[in-house]
């Protein structure tokens, strides 16, 4: 009797002490089933974990998370940010995908739900919308950040690109690097694309790069297909230097991946998960924990848009109670005013128009590690 | 449809048109003012456009595999040309005062109404698919059978590289396209409207349910005048034995050119519908996939039964959404729920055993 | 040389595309159904093997056989299950089914095996032999994969015009009621040809993911509508087509991005498609069928 008595106290109190800590609604859409599935669920998984740990500190403001499929379509997507709506999500997290991202966030913009996307990184997620923001770099940032990189760093003259020509993501950074190019001395050798279903045999891209004296190869892709590059390359000896974009992030993890093919790549990334900083190892600690993989930077990115918005609305004094708008122009205010701190950056800050600003760690890899370079 | 042709009809093919108007009018209405009271989810809402896209695709493809009798795998080419060229009329008619400021008052007041730029549009985007079936039918329709079928998903293919690669933009000049690298070098204050693998972006999403329930009946209403005309006759002529109707003088080619230009057109103006209820279009979105999708939607409906492919369109768009709350399982469901279907409609012995155990049919068949 | 290296590269993805061509052609042969369920087959069979290989450390052959043994049983279960109770029913419905059973074996890998597509690590290594001093590289992949589908439509061929069981298979392609008549057992025998096309989509699953080292949920599927479209090229229902449908289509798409353009390579291989059925109607082997009047 005593013991039901007891329970029934403590469940009491667990519900009142819940009441007290601030609800929000939060959700997302991303690809968890399909081709593109490996970075919506590591997105997922990320903000996932960022959320139980605010829970658990039973701070001023906790998260109820929910992601819904959007398979890497934009229609779907805009299905799964309805049933987001109807769930009555207050805050969202855009969409994990570049062209998925672009359709909901006209939906974001039109129904005045804020939205912080961790990884849609297309100019046209945040052109024109007043309250989408971005937690990862802007294409064109990123193709011109690695120009200029591989210009000051003085790491080759002469340069071959290969990109993905129906990719929103690998379009956006080849345009700009390719237009900034010249302009830092950099000449441009080769430039050979691929797209989906085409992308198995590498062997023509390899050669024209080889045959042009290529010294550096740009990659502004995500790493499958480059794994796939790399060893086609090294099965007909051509070692010249290679350069990733954040998307090049994974590779080292990707099971059965022979890591000395990856030797001497450098990347330009947010985020590493070799990093020493507390904040990234109790990150990386947690998600292989639970998920048995290396997390990847969608999922640090994902894990900083939830953090992020802890911040933002402990600033801001939000309240759940709120309406959408009213939240959303609180959001508003907080993101174009704050510096956040995270584990794909420090001193984060936002402009006007959604897009990030945060310095791009040059990595290389050295006998399977990432290593900062300076 | 005139009266006298009504009148003409067989009892129970009148019968069977008009249930399947009364269906869609009724289904409209009652969406409409669900829609218009917010009884309905904004999930739902979300997904009446799009289905109204589906049912005119389910229709249009219904008249090439169903009537005609050939199987095509290339059709969501024909939505995504229509898709493109819809949207980029649209988008020049929205900006008229930009690129054309001599264009008379009253033409710029027609383009700036959202409503009418709609019905433009999409009679722009049903014409080059339309143009697009003509030129593409000429040889595809010298080939029978699966051969027919592998052209045409040939041809989807090849839409979709193209429109990948292409590159169109509008300034004070006129119009400027390019292929595989962008020199259209617009002028300032232009617009690049197509932007290769980007597609199209910045869409003014215009689109609405009742455009689309009215672009459901008018395909329904072409669709129903063709089948019952002298042509349709004649295509069913053609499907159920091609020999015997080309002894007794029917030009075949022109039959099924007729039948494949027309549905081309309708997917063309479908294309537009869809495309302009998201702020964002991809040719990777038109692919062989949604070309399946769409021949399943026909199957499922049976071939040749409007009704069925209208009501297996929008079943089967909103059964994976019914499906989320089984989260990962959800597309495993949605293909065991495909295949079940297609055993149970199919397979002689299973449908035996379902008519057994239903007490109704028993009865009204022992009548 | 640059020239020969792009033409090596052509037969041997040419080379993949054939085995998984023979499979698609055979059971469309005799069955008259095009099973767009066998490129999901390709990425089981290559699953199971790089599981035996990468993760239990088995031998490579061990690992091939082990997923030829695996892949033959599903596609026997699956034709079982989905598509012989669909024996008399139109064409139509048996492809949407084979289109369920595609999605269903997709998502069944993505459930299983999860998203993240895996590096395969190439059955025999990634050594290469060295032509002409040097200027002509070959990998042992590239020769183990041309080797292996000669070997293949060598076999292939002497069964099909030499064994009782080939013999019945011929029958049931040209006339199902006829053989039917003369003994054979129909049903017996269309199920052994998804056996075979199946065990076949399991070699080319691991030489595929052999030579391009990647492998997801996905792997299989395009490559199983380039090899279907290789298939048509080569005539359908022919497997001396399916070979040489087979390696064409892989010479065209590497010469078409080597010479013509990177981004239409894909354009210009359903092009030349397009244009050979146009003057050849039936596929380049395919048989012309007159119809009876």
């Amino acid at each position: 009797m005593t013991k039901k008595f007891l329970l029934a106290l403590v469940l009491i109190f667990a519900v009142s002490s819940c009441s007290f800590a601030d609800t929000f609604k939060i959700g997302g859409t991303a690809p968890l089933t399909g081709g593109a599935a490996i970075y919506g669920n590591a997105a997922k998984n990320g903000a996932q974990i960022a959320v139980d740990e605010i829970n658990a500190l039973n701070g001023g403001v906790k998260f109820e998370l929910r992601y819904e499929d959007d398979t890497h379509d934009a229609e779907k997507a805009v299905n799964a940010y309805n049933v987001l709506k109807d769930w009555g999500m207050q805050i969202s997290l855009g969409s994990v995908t570049s062209k998925p991202c672009e359709a909901t966030a006209a939906e974001n913009f039109s129904d005045r739900i804020f939205a912080l996307t961790p990884s849609a990184s297309s100019a046209a997620v945040t052109e024109d919308k007043d309250n989408v923001f971005q937690m990862c770099f802007v294409d064109p940032n990123q193709g011109s950040a690695s120009a200029q990189y591989i210009a000051s760093k003085n790491l080759g003259k002469k340069i071959a690109v290969i990109w993905k020509n129906d990719d929103v993501y690998s379009k956006g950074i080849r345009d700009t690097f390719v237009e900034k190019a010249p302009g830092l001395g950099l000449e441009i050798v080769s430039e050979t694309t691929f797209a989906d279903g085409n992308d198995n045999d590498f062997s023509v891209q390899i050669s024209d790069a080889q045959s042009k004296g290529a010294e550096l190869v740009f990659l502004p892709m995500y790493y499958q297909p480059a794994s796939l590059i790399l060893a086609q390359a090294s099965s007909i000896n051509f070692a010249p230097k290679w350069f990733g974009v954040d998307g090049m992030d994974g590779i080292l993890t990707m099971e059965g991946f022979d890591n000395s093919l990856a030797e001497g790549v450098i990347l330009l990334t947010p985020f590493n998960a070799d990093a020493k900083d507390e904040k990234t190892q109790k990150f990386v600690a947690e998600y292989k924990k639970r998920f048995g993989e290396i997390p990847n930077q969608f999922a640090a990115d994902g894990y900083d848009c939830v953090y992020a918005y802890c911040q933002a609305l402990t600033n801001s004094g939000a309240k759940s109670s709120m309406s959408n708008e009213e939240i959303n122009n609180l959001m508003i205010a907080q993101f174009t005013s704050m510096t956040f701190n995270g584990i794909t950056g420090e001193n984060m800050k936002w402009s006007k128009q959604g897009e990030v600003t945060k310095d791009p760690k040059g990595m290389i890899i050295q006998k399977g590690a990432y290593v900062g370079l300076e | 449809m005139t009266m006298r042709r009504l009148i003409n009809l067989k009892r129970v093919e009148a019968r069977r048109i008009f249930l399947t108007y009364s269906i869609v009018i009724i289904s409209f209405l009652i969406c409409y003012v669900m829609s218009e009271v917010k009884i309905l989810s904004s999930s739902m809402r979300g997904m009446l456009v799009p289905i109204c896209a589906y049912m005119v695709m389910a229709v249009s493809l219904n008249l090439v595999v169903g009537i005609s009798g050939e199987l095509s795998l290339g059709h969501a080419g024909f939505m995504s040309i229509g898709a493109f060229s819809g949207v980029a009329v649209a988008l020049i008619m929205q900006n008229i005062n930009k690129f054309y400021p001599g264009t008379p008052e009253f033409l710029q007041n027609i383009f700036l109404n959202a409503p009418f730029r709609l019905a433009l549009s999409m009679i722009a985007g049903a014409c080059f698919a339309g143009l697009a079936g003509f030129l593409i039918g000429i040889p595809v329709l010298r080939l029978n059978g699966d051969y027919l079928a592998i052209v045409t998903l040939a041809f989807g293919e090849i839409i979709k590289s193209i429109l990948n690669n292409f590159y169109f933009g509008v300034d004070k000049n006129g119009l400027h396209m390019s292929m595989i690298t962008d020199t259209t070098n617009l002028l300032k204050g232009g617009r690049l409207i197509i932007r290769g693998p980007m597609g199209i972006n910045g869409i003014m999403k215009i689109s609405t349910f009742t455009a689309g329930f009215i672009l459901v009946m008018i395909s329904l209403i072409v669709v129903f005048n063709l089948v019952n005309s002298r042509s349709g006759r004649a295509f069913m002529a053609i499907r159920d034995d091609r020999i015997a109707a080309e002894s007794i003088g029917l030009d075949i080619t022109k039959y099924k050119m007729m039948a494949f230009v027309t549905s081309a057109a309708l997917a063309g103006a479908a294309g537009t519908l869809f495309a302009m209820n998201y702020s964002t279009i991809a040719a990777n979105k038109f692919d062989f996939n949604t070309s399946i999708l769409i021949l399943v939607f026909v199957v499922l409906g049976g071939q040749g039964n409007f009704l069925g492919s209208i009501i297996a369109a929008a079943a089967l768009t909103i059964l994976p959404e019914k499906l989320r709350e089984f989260s990962d399982y959800r597309m495993l469901l949605y293909a065991v729920i495909l295949i079940v279907t297609m055993l149970c409609t199919n397979n002689d012995n299973i449908k035996n055993f379902m008519q057994k155990l239903n007490p109704f049919k028993s009865k009204e068949e022992a009548e | 040389m640059i020239f020969l290296d792009f033409f090596i590269s052509g037969i041997s993805l040419g080379s993949i595309y054939a085995i998984i061509a023979l499979g698609y052609t055979m059971v469309y042969g005799i069955a008259k159904m095009l099973n767009f369920a066998h490129g999901d087959v390709i990425m089981i069979g290559a699953y199971v093997c790089f599981y035996a290989v990468s993760r239990y450390k088995l031998d490579p052959f061990i690992g091939v056989a082990l997923a030829i043994l695996v892949s033959t049983l599903l596609g026997i279960i699956v034709e079982r299950l989905a598509y012989k109770p669909l024996r008399q029913a139109p064409s139509l419905a048996v492809l949407i089914t084979a289109i369920g059973v595609s999605y269903f074996l997709q998502n069944t890998a993505l459930l299983l095996w999860s998203s993240n597509p895996k590096f395969f690590p190439s059955i025999i290594g990634r050594g290469t032999f060295e032509f002409f001093g040097g200027k002509l590289s070959v990998s042992h992949v590239t020769i183990l994969t041309i080797g292996t589908c000669l070997l293949i439509m060598f076999i292939l061929s002497l069964f099909i015009n030499k064994t009782r069981l080939g013999k019945a298979m011929r029958a049931c392609s040209e006339d199902k009621g006829a053989a039917q008549l003369m003994g054979i057992n129909v049903n017996a025998t269309i199920s052994l040809t998804f056996a075979i096309g199946s065990g076949l989509a399991a070699i080319a699953g691991a030489l595929l993911c052999s030579a391009y080292q990647t492998l997801m949920p996905t792997t299989g599927s395009l490559p199983g509508i380039k090899a279907f479209t290789a298939a048509v090229f080569g005539g359908i229902g022919s497997i001396p087509g399916a070979f040489l449908g087979g390696l064409l289509l892989g010479v065209i798409e590497i010469f078409a991005k080597a010479y013509i353009s990177s981004q239409l390579s894909d354009a210009v291989v359903f092009a030349v498609l397009i244009i050979v059925l146009l003057v050849k109607p039936a596929g380049l082997l395919g048989k012309h069928t007159q119809e009876k009047v």
